[in-house]
């Protein structure tokens, strides 16, 4: 029972990472219906940027606390503008162009910032500081779940609130919601779709660079790469949810994360992904909408 | 007050308005009428600028708005009822009156028109909650035109309102056009293909086809005039 436990933990913990990146692919369908698949290298730069300030502050003799929060806050602003400037230049451009354009596009986007970080950095893994604290009263459970796997769970269950908050109840979040609905009839109604358009890109890129911080400070070592399978891991959690669902992409991230939590732990961790994917298989046979997803609204 | 002046607008290679000139004054009710496909439905778009002419002026309280984006054609006291309604359908009923003031900021001011219209239409009150898409053809319709008064519009453009309606809704959907332009004296640019209908409430009207004005008249000789009523009343 207390490894059934250990692995329920484990796989909310992935499952939580997993959501925070989803986040960003569901809502920019949502609103464009575009897959961003630059989405996984936004978490990627989040890491990575998050690597960079942490050391220049560990240098300086910052204490570990003060260099979490601020490596995080640098890694979400700079992740989130460059959320902001890949729409505005690879996607905008294209937006009455068939929708295959934008995709190849980003396609494009993705492969062009991996190498971009590859040559600006190096391909190697570079090893990332465990930034988060040890809470002393959590020590006796630590086999089951450590500190850090409790601060990722707990923070992206803050994320999640704060942005549940201003989807429903803000002026802003209406906008987005009445965007997704129907883009023609939002601009009729006197909103600014670009600007709605680009905070989704920005807060989609913030809340993956959250994701990313937490992950590479809980595994310890981060390279280029690490966006791909992460974003495809992501990608596959927003499907199974359904894609432009909110609430579907933390249910597929968390769907996702006990599976192959329980695959490792009671099959072989060799056939992690094996049983990801033929998730994803029987999900796209039998409800191809996704678990909270609607079937196709037509529009009118 | 609107003004078109040799607007020309294309979607893609095809020409859909071929130099079309319209006037609008303050306080009128203006009907367009014409078959489908003439070319009506883009006029509106162009004038709202979701499909901006590529060539011509429109002027609105004389200033230019061709070439401003749509939100801020809104900004200026431009509100569209589009056709087929387009109410936000997982939006609430309460929702989608509230992305019709979404420029506004006076709370208060916005309040009363939320009672005004709750007043004009009861029905709207008691299903407030309800998400719009669950609404019927009817409601929907007094919905988006309810949407559509609540950015206090100077100029009214309504596309179709009658379209799929059953024939009592229609005619209380057009009392209410009436009485919007009476009681608040919003300009009323309608677009329909109930051409008798329109021209009975309408001051003056534009016959359209192919992408051209053909006619313009007062209505009441527009009713009168007999290649009118052979095309468009059906007499």
């Amino acid at each position: 029972m207390e490894y059934f436990i250990e692995l329920f933990l484990g796989g909310l913990t992935r499952g939580s990472i997993y959501a925070l990146i989803a986040l960003g692919y569901t809502m920019v369908y949502g609103i464009i219906e575009l897959i961003n698949f630059a989405h996984g290298e936004i978490y990627m730069i989040g890491a990575f940027t998050a690597l960079i300030v942490a050391s220049v502050l560990t240098l300086l003799g910052f204490n570990e606390l003060s260099i979490l929060v601020i490596a995080s806050l640098c890694a979400v602003i700079w992740a989130a503008s460059y959320g902001f400037t890949i729409e505005k230049l690879a996607y905008k451009p294209l937006r009455k162009a068939p929708r295959l354009s934008a995709l190849i596009s980003a396609i494009g986007m993705s492969i062009f910032l991996q190498n971009y970080v590859l040559l600006a950095q190096t391909s190697d893994f570079l090893p990332f500081p465990a930034l988060m604290p040890e809470f002393g009263f959590l020590e006796p459970y630590a086999h089951i779940m450590s500190s850090a796997e409790v601060i990722i769970v707990l923070t992206t269950a803050l994320v999640m609130a704060a942005l549940t908050f201003l989807i429903k109840f803000t002026r802003l979040g209406k906008a987005m919601r009445a965007t997704a609905q129907d883009r023609d009839m939002a601009l009729l109604s006197g909103v600014n779709v670009n600007r709605v358009i680009s905070f989704t890109f920005i807060i989609g890129s913030a809340t993956a660079a959250v994701g990313g911080v937490l992950i590479a400070s809980h595994i310890g070592m981060i390279n280029f790469y690490i966006g791909f399978i992460a974003g495809i891991k992501a990608f596959t959690a927003a499907v199974l949810g359904g894609i432009g669902s909110v609430p579907g992409a933390v249910l597929g991230g968390m769907v996702l994360g006990w599976t192959e939590s329980f695959a490792t732990g009671y099959v072989s961790s060799d056939y992690e992904d094996v049983f990801a994917f033929t998730l994803l298989v029987l999900i796209l046979i039998f409800r191809p909408e996704g678990i909270l997803g609607r079937s196709t609204t037509q529009k009118v | 007050m609107l003004k078109l002046i040799d607007v020309n607008t294309y979607y893609g290679n095809i020409q859909a308005l071929k130099g079309i000139d319209i006037e609008v004054d303050e306080g009128e009710i203006i009907c367009l009428i014409g078959a489908n496909g003439a070319g009506k439905t883009t006029t509106l778009m162009s004038i709202s600028g979701i499909v901006p002419p590529r060539q011509g002026e429109i002027f609105f309280m004389g200033r230019p708005i061709h070439e401003m984006d749509p939100d801020a054609i809104v900004g200026l006291g431009i509100s569209q009822v589009p056709e087929g309604r387009r109410i936000f359908p997982l939006l609430t009923v309460a929702e989608n009156l509230d992305m019709g003031a979404f420029l506004r900021n006076d709370k208060s001011e916005i309040k009363k028109d939320l009672a005004y219209i709750y007043d004009l239409f009861p029905i709207l009150a008691e299903r407030r909650h309800q998400a719009g898409g669950t609404l019927s053809g009817g409601e929907q319709q007094m919905l988006a035109i309810s949407r559509a008064l609540m950015a206090r519009p100077r100029l009214l453009l309504l596309d179709e309102p009658s379209l799929g309606l059953a024939p009592m809704v229609v005619r209380r959907i057009f009392q209410i056009i009436e009485k919007i332009n009476a009681e608040n004296r919003t300009t009323i640019f309608l677009v329909e293909q109930n051409a008798n209908l329109a021209l009975k409430i309408a001051h003056r009207g534009y016959v359209m086809e192919n992408g051209r004005i053909t006619l313009a008249d007062s209505a009441a000789s527009l009713l009168s005039n007999e290649a009118v009523k052979k095309a468009y009343l059906g007499i």
